[in-house]
């Protein structure tokens, strides 16, 4: 097993409702959305974020796609307009899920799953 | 079987012409579509028709006209946007200006309106109509003195109105964002009022076409460092059948990507339960789509289901929420961070001096940790080649806004040393809360109206 954040092996959009943010993540083969269902849970998302979101998370599956759906509810500072905040539309939400740390076996962490920057030598 | 294609105009109220004005050239559609409302965007609109009744539109359909009228005479292009705001008709009249002065003569605009149910609170009120915030149960009475504005969300159908009535320019207030998709496949195709599973399809595609670029290689999270000619990128493209089947890609020669990858990223955008995706039209069932490519550039769109229409359309009301007051300050290396948080330090001491009220205040380190927050990691402080101070605060009271920014320049004399890049305050800006509330569509339905003039 190794520890990797998901910024190596996913993609991630987030965006605004009000003062909830959602966030959609994407696994790049069916194996790693299996590793996704296990390890980037709800409960570690709403842990993941408890500084910034104060309400609840909740998650929806989208196997189709290899996708799970995160809505963040009390998360934008009282929402785009009325925000304090820098990113007041939640945009980067999508980039700060990245930080997340997950637990992948060895063997997945292939070409097929990663995410290869040009810079990463 | 009869086919058309749709193209995206604009994504949002200050998007580029050059997606739209590639999409007539190169697109071979018979429609743009315009989604030019965002939540903020009402806000927006509003302020600038305080100041000035006859705006209240969003000012980009100056550009909008200018550039494409052209093509919706010369090549029979149809126009549809909800750029009206809170004021169709100010849109209209503006198209028509433009249409004027370029010697453009002979089409046909067409305004519905109906989504402004501000002067109908007391009569929903009196009604047994709760107008309680839909998610979080507050009372309405919280916010009802405030209030600036309030804007149902209207569906496809006044669109189709005006088509009907053969205008080739629509201009509409607040429609959903995918309104203006679905409304040419309903007008082209006859689908009917109930046929569930292909006006969700219809509204997928048109939510996969709203935000512009997002669905064509913008704002990718992939391998974005691969998308080619982000410079020139071309907006979404829907050939669309009568019987749903659809496909979506890009005018011929634009930069951009239109894969499953860059589609599927649109797909989950802002939406919530996937399964139960409400639009004024249909609820739409969107767990079990799937994105298949079928050509460089052409993605295959399957599976949307619906069901029936909800009996509430949503609406969204803007009310005075203060002002925010904020200052940005940078210092540079050496210990740029320890100086950045000294001043922030001076600025909190002032305000306790001078007594400035606030309620509410933030502090961020641009360089640092403005985006990410509290999840930011740790910098290297040593090797910081800079660091910015943002301190904002939300008052009710615009002067306390005012004093506040003034607490800033003076930090270039009195604080720390090596400042760079003084902004010191920031012009003071009207917060705006949003209130969402439910309500029987049969009360904003018998207010929508349809007219189509010519030009």
């Amino acid at each position: 097993m190794a520890a990797i954040q998901l910024k190596h092996v996913a993609q991630a959009r987030s965006g605004d409702k009000g003062n909830t943010c959602d966030i959609g993540l994407f696994a790049r083969t069916p194996e790693m959305y299996q590793v996704f269902l296990k390890e980037v849970t709800a409960e570690r998302v709403k842990e993941h974020f408890k500084d910034l979101v104060f309400g609840e998370v909740t998650r929806y599956e989208v196997p189709n796609i290899l996708a799970l759906k995160f809505v963040l509810e009390e998360a934008l500072g009282g929402g785009a307009a009325s925000s304090l905040r820098t990113d007041n539309l939640g945009k980067s939400f999508g980039s700060n899920l990245l930080r997340m740390v997950i637990e992948v076996p060895d063997h997945l962490l292939n070409d097929e799953n990663m995410l290869k920057r040009p810079w990463d030598h | 079987m009869k086919k058309i294609r749709i193209g995206a105009g604009q994504g949002f109220y200050g998007d580029t012409i050059y997606g739209a004005l590639n999409m007539a050239k190169f697109g071979n559609v018979q429609y743009i579509s315009f989604d030019c409302l965002a939540e903020l965007t009402m806000s927006i609109l509003q302020k600038d028709r305080q100041k000035d009744p006859s705006k209240g539109y969003t000012k980009d359909i100056s550009v909008t006209a200018k550039t494409l009228l052209p093509y919706v005479k010369e090549k029979g292009i149809k126009l549809i946007t909800n750029a009206g705001g809170i004021n169709p008709e100010g849109a209209r009249r503006e198209v028509f200006r433009i249409a004027k002065e370029m010697g453009i003569s002979g089409i046909k605009v067409g305004i519905a309106s109906g989504d402004n149910i501000f002067p109908y609170l007391n009569e929903f009120l009196e009604k047994g109509v709760s107008l309680d915030h839909y998610t979080t149960g507050e009372p309405f009475d919280r916010v009802r003195d405030r209030l600036m504005f309030a804007s149902a969300y209207l569906g496809a159908h006044p669109i189709v109105e005006c088509l009907r009535q053969g205008a080739d320019i629509v201009i509409t207030g607040r429609t959903t964002d995918s309104a203006q998709f679905l409304a040419p496949m309903i007008y082209e195709f006859g689908w009917s009022t109930d046929d569930w599973d292909k006006l969700s399809q219809g509204v997928l595609l048109g939510h996969l076409m709203e935000c512009s670029a997002q669905s064509s290689g913008g704002n990718f999270s992939g391998d974005w460092w691969n998308i080619e000619n982000f410079e020139s990128i071309g907006y979404p493209v829907c050939e669309v059948s009568e019987n749903g089947e659809a496909f979506l890609t890009k005018p011929e020669g634009t930069g951009g990507r239109v894969s499953v990858d860059t589609v599927k990223e649109q797909f989950l955008y802002e939406i919530h339960d996937p399964s139960e995706y409400i639009s004024p039209d249909v609820i739409c069932d969107w767990s079990n789509v799937r994105f298949n490519q079928i050509g460089p550039d052409q993605v295959e769109v399957t599976g949307a289901k619906g069901k029936p229409a909800p009996p509430k359309l949503k609406a969204v009301m803007g009310y005075r929420n203060g002002y925010l007051g904020q200052g940005l300050v940078g210092y540079s290396w050496p210990d740029a961070m320890k100086k950045a948080q000294k001043a922030e330090e001076i600025i909190r001491k002032q305000m306790d001096l001078y007594g400035i009220q606030y309620e509410d205040y933030l502090v961020e380190y641009l360089g640092y940790n403005s985006i990410h927050g509290p999840l930011a990691t740790p910098i290297d402080e040593e090797n910081l080649n800079e660091i910015y101070l943002r301190v904002a605060i939300r008052t009710s009271d615009r002067s306390e806004a005012q004093n506040f920014g003034r607490l800033f320049p003076p930090l270039a004399l009195n604080g720390p040393p090596f400042i760079g890049g003084l902004h010191g305050m920031s012009s003071v800006r009207e917060l705006s809360g949003l209130w969402s509330v439910l309500i029987p569509r049969e009360l904003i339905e018998c207010n929508v109206e349809v007219n189509v003039e010519e030009v």
